[in-house]
């Protein structure tokens, strides 16, 4: 177990090529971080401050509810995350091979779909209070009591069943990249299977249930439309009605800016329990054991604790949409749904392409330089944090400086206005998905890059190897499998995003998310469940993909052994072969 | 297998840029023999008006709906921007659009001639389209009409005690109605007003208008706040039609004077590159015909006088409008929506 930065490597070696990398990674980091500047703007010079008023009524009301919602969530995603991750990587029971790939599925279905769906199933007029009036003759509301779906639990309910997989994902590719050997020599010790999984495997793969959990809470505390649904007063919810009831940009960005502060919080909180501690592997050899095969209740157990949060998170909700899919489908099913569905793929595809390169580059610059960069390069993340509308205000303004500056200066020396440029493009939404998504595929690609032993670097280095080349011949092979997890997940969420669509689209232009949106806020979300039902069925191709490349990108099967456990001279055979 | 996957990121790469050449292209439609619009209202509500509009004139409209955030835009955007129009439903919100300075204003001889002083503002930077009154909406089953609430005030009264529904409090609907209780009993008796209705409330305010006709269908309570056009939206939704069904509409009043209406309207953006079309597009939406659809097909009210209103807003009664100046709510806004976050109605 080793702590080791490259920058003493970096500087040794070639600093001129170092250096580009960093120069480089600081000049992405820094266009990713205009928006944010562009907020803090906002919020420090509003038309009328209501600072004052905020911060005496709104604001400990609404963080302490999020800090609810948040803890609550955390909770929530680490249990079911981390508990159906271990089943599917350690155990054989009935199902798992299925199950290994469809906890990702609920990943698929956007939070307030979700919302609307539980609503509508467990509200006065749903059939499961409709059922109990039936056994016990109930008639009003005032007869009996239900639990109120449209409330902090119910929030908490729907979400961690939404929001589980991006730590069941993260955690499960941890499991399967700790060689079996460690577990075993824990198991030989004398550690029982409860013990082996709380003293050795979690403490490995805690990096990456860390950096799960922190997705899921930012997801949490950018969330608008499932608080909003439920009533859950949280600070997005202020930030709109501040917004929306005042039409006060600078109050709403004043609260986007308290929000960063929670991000902060957490960032800082995830590296203090980092630190020192970054684990690495000192075998190198890597082996899956025979899994462990349960037996009477614990196979059932097993089954349960997998089964629940699919059914849950899935299941019921895609069931839903399918049924009033099928209803409306002769209305839905036309030229306009193909249109939304090629904008929304587009889009997206080309979100995450961006993204990942991004976050490489800056995963990169920052295993290149150590701290300084770091920082830096945490800066570009806070996106995620804040909600879409008031990053899209972020968006805009850089977007159209730039273009009314091209504008002023064309019409100065040629007499002709160059008009708006990228401002109401869809080059402005891609750079807002990737603004508000990089922090999901930095996550993901910085805490696969971190397990690479800086060793390997050395070799590298050592054997005549640039950055760059080593970079692409080595770290890029080696972590495929998270590139691909990184691209799926800005995929998926570009598919769902929202809020910055509305505002930064081009005219005429909807997306599958924008069309579900405008019946959905009506409580019409029926005759825009096909295009729901499309959104989720996306999710899911990416889903599949992405367990593959997970499996195959597996140390210990197929090329992942030998790539490990060769040196550079001979990797370029085994990767023709294999 | 390298090669596979360059194959496959090649692929990938050429798929996308043909997606991104055909979406460009689409976007290109933005130019002359147009107008452009930014739209806080939903499009399927203005659609059938735009709709009409074209087949009238040949010109077509090009719209950007969003909740939030446009007028951001706008005034980002600049001198440079391609919208011409921005429609919005609350006052306040018109109002706020005015006050960024994003707007130009407009005056015809039509304009002029066909919409009432209340419903514009002084230079023409704002027209009113239509009146949406906020109504109650009583449980035929539970509340008498003899009992139903007269005013506004009245909602405060312990008897209702445990019985209203209501959206959140700081919704711009509630906000514009907060603030003409401001206007006219000034802010102190407004604050008692409004801790009187939170006292009432038979849940956390949630959901939007309809949400609450439903909570009164549900028995969760007897009666709700809602705008009047809602009555004939939900009777018009297979779902929500026994929504509506299990309740009865009144006007109430605010003191001894009206009911409270507020407008959804249109303004003209500073930028406006196609101006002509601009302008026909509003002497259209104010024209007799798009007035009456207005009211035909949303249950909004006209704005225009002597345009028929349709028969279901007639069979809910008569409206008789509160006569205090719009602006004079839009002007107190602020102040409202303080209150409501003051007395923590949402909580």
């Amino acid at each position: 177990m080793s702590v080791t930065t490259l920058s003493s490597l970096s500087s040794s070696t070639r600093p001129s090529q170092g250096r580009v990398w960093i120069l480089g990674g600081l000049l992405v980091a820094l266009i990713v971080a205009a928006p944010l500047g562009a907020i803090a703007w906002l919020a420090l010079f509003p038309t009328e401050n209501i600072w004052p008023h905020l911060a005496s009524t709104v604001l400990p009301r609404h963080s302490w509810n999020t800090l609810v919602l948040m803890v609550g969530n955390g909770i929530g995603v680490f249990l079911i995350g981390t508990a159906s991750a271990w089943l599917v990587s350690t155990c054989e029971f009935p199902g798992r091979r299925l199950f290994e790939w469809a906890m990702l599925l609920p990943l698929a279905v956007p939070a307030y779909i979700v919302a609307f769906v539980y609503t509508d199933i467990m509200e006065f007029a749903g059939p499961v209070q409709g059922l109990l009036r039936d056994l016990f003759g109930w008639q009003t509301s005032r007869d009996y009591w239900f639990p109120e779906i449209r409330s902090m639990g119910g929030a908490i309910f729907v979400m961690s069943f939404v929001l589980y997989p991006y730590v069941y994902l993260l955690t499960r590719a941890a499991f399967h990249e700790q060689s079996s050997s460690v577990l075993e020599v824990s198991r030989t010790l004398g550690r029982g299977p409860w013990q082996t999984f709380l003293t050795v495997a979690l403490p490995l793969a805690r990096p990456a249930i860390v950096v799960g959990i922190a997705l899921a809470m930012m997801e949490t505390l950018a969330d608008f439309g499932t608080v909003d649904y439920f009533a859950v007063n949280t600070l997005t919810v202020a930030v709109f009605n501040v917004w929306l009831g005042m039409g006060n940009a600078g109050g709403a960005a004043q609260i986007a800016l308290v929000m960063l502060g929670f991000v902060v919080l957490l960032i800082t909180l995830e590296r203090i329990g980092r630190h020192g501690r970054q684990y690495h592997h000192t075998s190198s050899r890597y082996q899956t054991s025979p899994r462990v095969r349960l037996r009477g209740g614990r196979k059932i157990a097993a089954l349960l604790v997998c089964a629940i949060p699919i059914v849950i998170g899935f299941v019921i909700p895609a069931g839903v949409l399918l049924r009033h899919a099928i209803v409306f489908f002769d209305e839905s099913w036309n030229q306009a749904f193909f249109a939304f569905a090629r904008n929304s793929l587009t889009l997206s595809a080309a979100a995450a392409l961006v993204a990942v390169s991004i976050a490489v580059f800056l995963a990169y610059g920052r295993r290149l330089s150590g701290r300084g960069f770091g920082a830096l390069s945490r800066i570009a993340l806070l996106g995620y944090a804040v909600p879409g509308a008031v990053l899209a205000v972020g968006v805009l303004i850089p977007f159209a400086r730039l273009d009314n500056a091209i504008d002023a200066i064309a019409r100065d020396l040629f007499g002709v206005s160059t008009g708006l440029i990228l401002s109401g493009t869809i080059f402005a939404l891609v750079f807002a998905y990737v603004v508000r998504f990089l922090a999901v595929g930095f996550g993901a690609v910085e805490a696969s890059l971190g397990k690479i032993r800086p060793s390997m670097d050395m070799a590298a280095r050592s054997l005549g190897a640039g950055p760059g080349r080593t970079l692409w011949r080595i770290h890029l092979p080696l972590v495929r499998g998270s590139l691909i997890a990184a691209g799926t997940i800005v995929f998926v969420d570009s598919m769902k995003e929202l809020p910055a669509t509305l505002i930064l689209r081009p005219f005429n232009f909807d997306t599958l998310a924008t069309h579900v949106y405008q019946f959905a806020s009506d409580e019409l979300l029926e005759q825009s469940a096909l295009s729901a039902l499309t959104i989720v069925i996306a999710g899911i191709l990416p889903v599949i993909i992405l367990s593959r490349a997970l499996r195959q990108a597996r140390p210990g099967t197929r090329t992942g052994t030998r790539t490990r456990t060769l040196d550079i001279g001979t990797r370029k055979d085994v990767l023709d072969n294999g | 297998m390298r090669k596979s996957t360059y194959a496959l990121a090649a692929a990938g790469l050429a798929a996308l840029v043909l997606g991104a050449g055909a979406v460009a292209q689409e976007q290109a439609a933005v130019n002359a023999g147009e107008v452009n619009v930014y739209s806080y209202r939903q499009p399927f509500l203005i659609q059938p008006m735009f709709d009409a509009f074209t087949r009238d004139t040949g010109v077509k409209v090009n719209v950007v709906f969003a909740k939030t955030g446009l007028v951001e835009r706008l005034k980002q955007e600049g001198r440079n921007s391609p919208a011409d129009l921005i429609f919005t439903v609350d006052i306040g919100r018109l109002n706020d659009a005015y006050e960024a300075g994003v707007t130009a204003p407009v005056e015809t001889a039509q304009l002029t001639a066909s919409i009432p002083t209340a419903f514009r503002q002084g230079e023409g930077h704002w027209y009113g389209l239509t009146q949406r009154a906020r109504i109650i909406y009583a449980s035929k089953e539970r509340v008498s009409r003899d009992d139903a609430p007269k005013s506004y005030e009245e909602l405060a009264d312990p008897k209702w005690a445990g019985r209203i529904c209501t959206r959140a409090g700081n919704h711009v609907y509630q906000v514009a109605l907060t603030a003409a209780m401001i206007a006219h009993h000034g802010e102190e008796k407004a604050e008692a007003w409004l801790r009187g209705l939170k006292s009432n409330l038979a849940r956390k305010p949630q959901g939007n208008d309809r949400a609450q006709v439903k909570a009164i269908n549900e028995g969760e309570c007897d009666i709700s706040l809602g705008n009047n056009y809602y009555f004939g939206l939900m009777l018009q939704n297979e779902e929500q039609f026994g929504w509506a069904q299990s309740v009865y509409p009144v006007f109430p009043k605010i003191g001894n004077k009206g009911t409270h209406v507020n407008i959804s309207g249109m303004a003209m953006t500073k930028a406006s590159p196609n101006r002509d079309n601009a302008v026909k597009l509003m002497e259209f939406l104010t024209g007799d015909l798009a007035q009456q659809m207005y009211s035909e097909q949303n249950f909004e009210y006209p704005v225009v006088a002597g345009v028929p209103q349709a028969g279901l807003l007639r069979s809910m009664g008569d409206l008789h409008p509160d006569t205090l100046a719009l602006d004079r709510i839009a002007a107190l806004r602020a102040d409202a929506f303080k209150l409501v976050d003051k007395v923590g109605y949402n909580d």
